[in-house]
C-alpha cells in the first residue's frame, strides 16, 4: 500500500492509493447523490471500481441535497 | 380600465431588447438554445428570466402537473392547478414574450431518453428537486454530452442568508449553483425568495455563457 497527498474538495488529504468506490464508501457518501470529477475530468460511475487515485490528483465529490 | 392594446411585433420587441442590451449581445441571445430539466421553484422562475432576457429557444421539460403546494413558490397561477406545467408555463410566459420559440416536453427525465430531449440544446438547466435526480442528470451529461454547458443548483432551502447562494465552476462546463447543503427538511422547506436567488444565479450564468461563448457558426 502506498500513502499518497490528493486533494479533495479542496483540502489536501493523505490517502492510500485505493480506489474511488473504496474512498466514496468509506467516507460514508451516498452513492445515488453524487457526482465525481477527478482533474477535472468526470469519473464515470462504472468506472468508480477500477479508478485509482493517484498523488497529485484534484478530486472534487459534488454531494446533492433536495430541494428546487 | 385599459382598452385592448395590440400586441406589439416581433420587431418592436426585439428593437427594445436590443435598446437594453445592444445588438451583439441580443443576437446571440436570440440564437441560444436552453433546455430546462424540471418546472418547479428553480426551472420555472429560470424559464422566465431566460425569456425575459430573449432568449430565443427554450425546451421546458417537467412530468409533473400543477399543484396547490407549488404556488407558495412557483411561477404558475391558480387557475392552471391541474395543468401540465410545461405547457402552463409556456402559456405565462407567452403571455410577455409571444414570439419566443418554445418546445415542451411532459416527460419524466431518464438516462433512456435524455440524449433524445436535450440533445439539440446548447445549454442546459439541472432545475430537479430530488437529489437522486440532479445526480443522475449530471452524471449524464457531464459523461455523455460532454459539449453541454450545464448550470446546477443544490442547496436553497429556508430562509437563512442568501448571500451563502453562490455560483461555482465546478468544471469547464460545469457550473452548481446554491449553499451546497440547505436540504429541504420538514420543519425547513422551501421558500420562494431563497429558491429565487437560486434560479437567478442559475439563470444569471447560462446569460454569461451565452454571451461569452458564442454559439451557432460563430463558436470559438
Amino acid at each position: 500500500m502506498v500513502i499518497v497527498m490528493i486533494k479533495i474538495n479542496g483540502a489536501d488529504v493523505e490517502i492510500e492509493d485505493i480506489s474511488v468506490m473504496d474512498y466514496l464508501t468509506r467516507e460514508g457518501y451516498r452513492m445515488d447523490r453524487i457526482v465525481v470529477e477527478c482533474n477535472e475530468e468526470i469519473v464515470p460511475k462504472s468506472q468508480y471500481e477500477s479508478f485509482i487515485l493517484h498523488a497529485g490528483d484534484v478530486v472534487e465529490v459534488v454531494s446533492f441535497v433536495g430541494g428546487g | 380600465m385599459h382598452k385592448d392594446k395590440k400586441i406589439p411585433s416581433q420587431e418592436e420587441i426585439t428593437s427594445a431588447l436590443e435598446l437594453r442590451h445592444t445588438k451583439e449581445i441580443q443576437d446571440k441571445l436570440s440564437a441560444a438554445k436552453v433546455a430546462i430539466c424540471g418546472l418547479g421553484g428553480l426551472g420555472s422562475s429560470i424559464a422566465i428570466a431566460l425569456a425575459r432576457t430573449g432568449v430565443g429557444k427554450l425546451h421546458l421539460i417537467d412530468f409533473d402537473n400543477v399543484d396547490l403546494s407549488n404556488i407558495n413558490r412557483q411561477q404558475y397561477a391558480l387557475k392552471q392547478l391541474g395543468m401540465p406545467k410545461p405547457q402552463a408555463l409556456a402559456d405565462e410566459i407567452r403571455r410577455f414574450s409571444p414570439y419566443i420559440e418554445i418546445e415542451t416536453s411532459h416527460v419524466r427525465i431518464t438516462e433512456d431518453n435524455c440524449a433524445a430531449l436535450i440533445g439539440d440544446a446548447d445549454f442546459v438547466c439541472e432545475a430537479f428537486d430530488v437529489a437522486e435526480q440532479k445526480a443522475m442528470l449530471t452524471n449524464y451529461v457531464l459523461e455523455h454530452m460532454p459539449e453541454k454547458y450545464l448550470v446546477g443548483a443544490s442547496g436553497m432551502a429556508g430562509f437563512h442568508s442568501g448571500n451563502s447562494i453562490t455560483t461555482r465552476k465546478v468544471t469547464s462546463h460545469y457550473y452548481l449553483c446554491g449553499d451546497g447543503e440547505s436540504e429541504i427538511a420538514k420543519e425547513y422547506g422551501l421558500m420562494a425568495p431563497r429558491v429565487m436567488i437560486c434560479a437567478a444565479h442559475q439563470a444569471n450564468t447560462i446569460v454569461e455563457l451565452i454571451v461569452k461563448h458564442i454559439t451557432g457558426e460563430t463558436e470559438e
